[in-house]
């Protein structure tokens, strides 16, 4: 037991920096989000949630990301990330976690990227049950380019292209995501920080297609808009205005203007992910002569001694 | 709220205390730590950084209990709570200087033997 090497640490780092400066290039910030903006606070728990699961190696994990204000995430973080075209955040991530299958693939963006461009990507990816974990930050609108309508706008709220009220019913992603097959299916908002947290570092250790709604507020343009104030006023409001409930109907998430957020894990279930049947039907086909791809069930995760802490 | 039974390891137990940092000039004002800390440690400062926003500061900070709400919360990384123990400060400055050490150590080792 004595021949255990120390951990080892990157570069050294005095004693009063913030903990998660390994985490993030440093060099590009102050990072672009807006004062009272929710998404850094989700890159703190992605973040956070990263370092308090020992047994993920962050040298094994790929953070992909869209356009957009959440697809910013991809570059303030300092692992293998890569910023995509508009919506095409989830067929690059299928690519690299079926060509690289020891990495464990984050899709971090925002709903305009992955539910309404990018919205067949998701549908396909939860369908077939890729290996990834999608983090989809919903601000009601599409921030970056200026406050258009996105499908998660709700009824009656006001954007740049809707200035009398939106009169299209917004997505239910966490209906839209389970339905399709997602194996993990979560919804928070930006205050629950600590179920956030949780959630992110339980989907680590999982295998299949798992996604995190998050809710966040938008203070420049869906609050100013719809007159709600500044983003610490939306947080008061979630803070008022959510309710967890893990068992509920997956129907009954819709979010109205001004309405009850009801937050909560709602899928947790295991499949066989897109690898698994992949093997399964050739070694059905071919019988012998297929060869598997041999890998570990959690190749990110380090060492074979963490690996067994877990299933205890 | 009283416990209806003192506790039996009550001269064991130890309210945690923490120990805030602030990165002034990566603050940018929103108050969410200010917010929602549990205790009230921090209040919104009335002078200005760098980039002109109020940045938050820790007014009571002997109240803190070391809970990490305002390191999660802070969208700007710009807050984060350290235990205010001799203890775990001395640890965290040895684990970081035996793992350099070790990689420096190992070929001079080596030679010398």
């Amino acid at each position: 037991m004595s021949e255990e090497a120390p951990p080892k640490i990157m570069r050294r780092k005095p004693v009063t920096d913030h903990p998660m400066s390994d985490l993030l290039r440093i060099d590009r910030f102050p990072h672009v989000w807006c004062p009272t903006c929710g998404l850094g606070t989700v890159v703190n728990c992605l973040g956070t949630s990263i370092l308090k699961t020992p047994e993920v190696d962050p040298n094994h994990i790929a953070v992909v990301s869209g356009i957009g204000c959440a697809g910013r995430g991809a570059g303030y973080l300092r692992f293998d990330s890569f910023h995509t075209t508009h919506g095409r955040a989830l067929p690059f991530a299928t690519g690299l976690s079926l060509s690289r299958p020891d990495m464990k693939v984050i899709v971090f963006s925002g709903d305009g990227d992955i539910v309404s461009i990018g919205g067949n990507h998701l549908i396909h990816a939860a369908r077939r049950n890729m290996d990834m974990v999608v983090i989809c930050v919903n601000n009601f609108i599409y921030a970056m380019t200026g406050g258009q309508t996105a499908p998660t706008t709700p009824t009656h709220a006001r954007s740049s292209t809707s200035p009398f009220g939106n009169s299209d019913p917004p997505f239910n992603l966490p209906y839209l995501a389970a339905s399709c097959g997602a194996t993990y299916v979560a919804r928070w908002t930006a205050l629950h920080v600590r179920r956030l947290q949780k959630s992110i570092s339980e989907v680590l250790k999982k295998k299949g297609f798992s996604f995190i709604e998050v809710i966040s507020p938008c203070p420049t343009l869906y609050a100013r808009l719809n007159n709600l104030g500044t983003g610490l006023d939306l947080m008061r409001f979630y803070h008022d205005n959510s309710e967890i409930n893990n068992d509920a109907d997956l129907k009954s998430l819709d979010i109205n203007f001004k309405g009850k957020i009801i937050c909560g894990k709602f899928v947790d279930l295991d499949s066989p992910t897109y690898r698994d049947r992949y093997d399964e039907e050739n070694e059905h086909i071919l019988g012998d002569k297929f060869i598997p791809y041999d890998l570990p069930d959690f190749p990110h995760i380090s060492s074979n001694s963490d690996k067994e802490k877990i299933e205890k | 709220m009283k416990p209806w039974q003192t506790p039996l390891d009550v001269d064991k137990q130890k309210t945690p205390h923490g120990k805030i940092h602030i990165i002034v000039d990566r603050c940018k004002g929103c108050g969410f730590c200010v917010e929602y800390c549990p205790r009230d440690v921090l209040e919104m400062s009335d002078e200005y950084n760098q980039k002109g926003y109020h940045p938050a500061f820790a007014a009571h900070e002997e109240k803190c209990i070391n809970c990490d709400l305002c390191e999660l919360i802070c969208p700007e990384f710009a807050i984060f709570v350290l235990k205010d123990d001799d203890e775990s400060e001395d640890k965290l400055k040895g684990h970081v200087d035996t793992v350099l050490d070790d990689s420096d150590e190992e070929p001079s080792d080596e030679k010398s033997s």
